[in-house]
């Protein structure tokens, strides 16, 4: 029976590690789309007026994380391209938690994705630069 | 919530059992609200479900004047849930004045929706499965379905309300976004649990926002904060009598307007396209989201330290 459990939890640590974050879930080919609102100052601040208004809720105003929601100031999200980004925006993930997005003219989502991706290089240089 | 309940241990779990109510409604009170980001429709559904954990707080309010009857309006007031990111729960509480006749609760609504596909396609379907035990004097008008008309609007409030209406109502939801366009059409199957045959009915939708980039500060008359479109919906007959014939049909502009503090409010104006509908319903409403309600509630209740 004891065997039978360690099989088990083996299985699911195995089918974890294999889904890995949302991130690394993304179809390949999803990459390929690039940003058509990149590096704008006024895309970013949009951008951050959308984040604090759609997404601060779950993932916090600070991008740490709150609960289920993983934190959004990490590495794996300032590496990821933005058609990764965006095809987790327009997707979500049912089973984790994370609703679609989609509703969300593409404009817009291309600013939360700007804003997002914008951190990494401005919470450099103005580390209060956050949505309130 | 921790006392100390060492002495009067009974007594004091009396006190926790009322507190927890008060203290509820005291944290749903000082939440952060949402964006509340509605969609001008107030019959359409949409594949949008509601993020999980939040809850919307909505009023729904219908006001017209059926030939040979009172003006009257109708109200549902709505608490929708979101369970899962699958999943959307909500509660309708109906009500109603009628000119002269006074005004009166008519009955709830459970409904549920089920989004049936994870990820994004160019048509998503969802399913819909409502519980409703209302009164012939229910007047919110929230489906049209079967052989509706505006002579159920005529009926005396004293002789509308002893019939009952316990019935299930199932919806197939299919939408699409497409550059920008809302896109939806539901297909509506409806049966009294105790009596009369299926009823059928459809409701379909377009709308977009005035624009689709966001501006870079918040404003409250600007484009982006306005969604227009235009619905249609009405009545299919029944499984004995399918069809147009001696059936209701409504086509309504609407508009909605989110505030950047995070309300929508919703107008509609109905028309009625046949014989058996009323000639003008004037719809307005509006929507308030709470955020996270959920993880509130658990912190509350000791279930979640995150």
């Amino acid at each position: 029976m004891k065997s039978l459990w360690q099989a088990g939890t083996c299985i699911l640590v195995a089918a974890a590690a294999l889904a890995g974050s949302l991130v690394e879930r993304v179809p390949a080919q999803a990459a390929n789309c690039s940003n058509p609102l990149e590096n704008s100052e006024p895309v970013r601040r949009a951008g951050a007026k959308l984040y604090a208004r759609e997404c601060a809720a779950c993932h916090g105003s600070n991008r740490d994380g709150i609960g289920k929601a993983p934190p959004l100031n990490q590495a794996e999200v300032y590496a990821a391209p933005p058609g990764v980004l965006f095809w987790v925006l327009r997707n979500g993930s049912l089973q984790r938690g994370m609703p679609s997005f989609a509703h969300l003219p593409e404009p817009q989502r291309w600013q939360i994705i700007t804003f997002i991706r914008s951190q990494n290089r401005s919470s450099k240089s103005q580390p209060d630069d956050n949505p309130k | 919530m921790q006392l100390n309940c060492n002495a009067y241990h009974l007594a004091c779990r009396g006190l926790v059992g009322w507190f927890r109510p008060l203290v509820l409604a005291a944290v749903l009170l000082f939440l952060p609200v949402a964006w509340a980001g509605e969609g001008p429709f107030f019959i359409t559904y949409t594949h949008q479900m509601e993020e999980p954990g939040n809850l919307e707080l909505a009023s729904k309010n219908l006001a017209g004047q059926p030939d040979g009857g009172n003006m009257f309006l109708g109200g549902a007031t709505e608490f929708e849930y979101g369970a899962k990111a699958w999943w959307t729960t909500e509660l309708y509480l109906d009500a109603q004045g009628t000119n002269g006749q006074g005004a009166l609760f008519t009955g709830y609504r459970w409904e549920n929706r089920f989004r049936l596909l994870p990820r994004e396609h160019w048509i998503n379907p969802v399913l819909y499965v409502e519980f409703e035990n209302i009164n012939g004097a229910d007047k919110t008008m929230l489906e049209v379905v079967g052989h509706d008309g505006q002579d159920d609007l005529t009926s005396p409030n004293h002789e509308a309300r002893t019939d009952k209406q316990r019935e299930i109502e199932t919806k197939l939801i299919l939408s699409s976004h497409f550059r920008g366009w809302t896109i939806a059409e539901n297909i509506i199957a409806e049966k009294n649990i105790r009596h009369a045959p299926y009823e059928f009915g459809y409701a379909a939708g377009v709308s977009r926002p005035l624009a689709l980039f966001a501006r870079p500060d918040p404003c409250n008359l600007c484009a982006e904060n306005f969604e227009v479109g235009v619905e249609g919906y009405g009545g299919l007959g029944t499984h004995n009598d399918f069809g147009l014939h001696d059936t209701s049909h409504y086509l309504a502009p609407t508009l909605a307007w989110n505030l950047a503090n995070g309300p929508t409010l919703r107008f509609s104006a109905g028309f009625g396209l046949t014989r058996t509908s009323a000639r003008f319903l004037l719809r307005f409403g509006v929507s308030y989201e709470i955020a996270q309600v959920g993880r509130a509630v658990r912190k509350l209740l000791g279930g979640d330290r995150s």
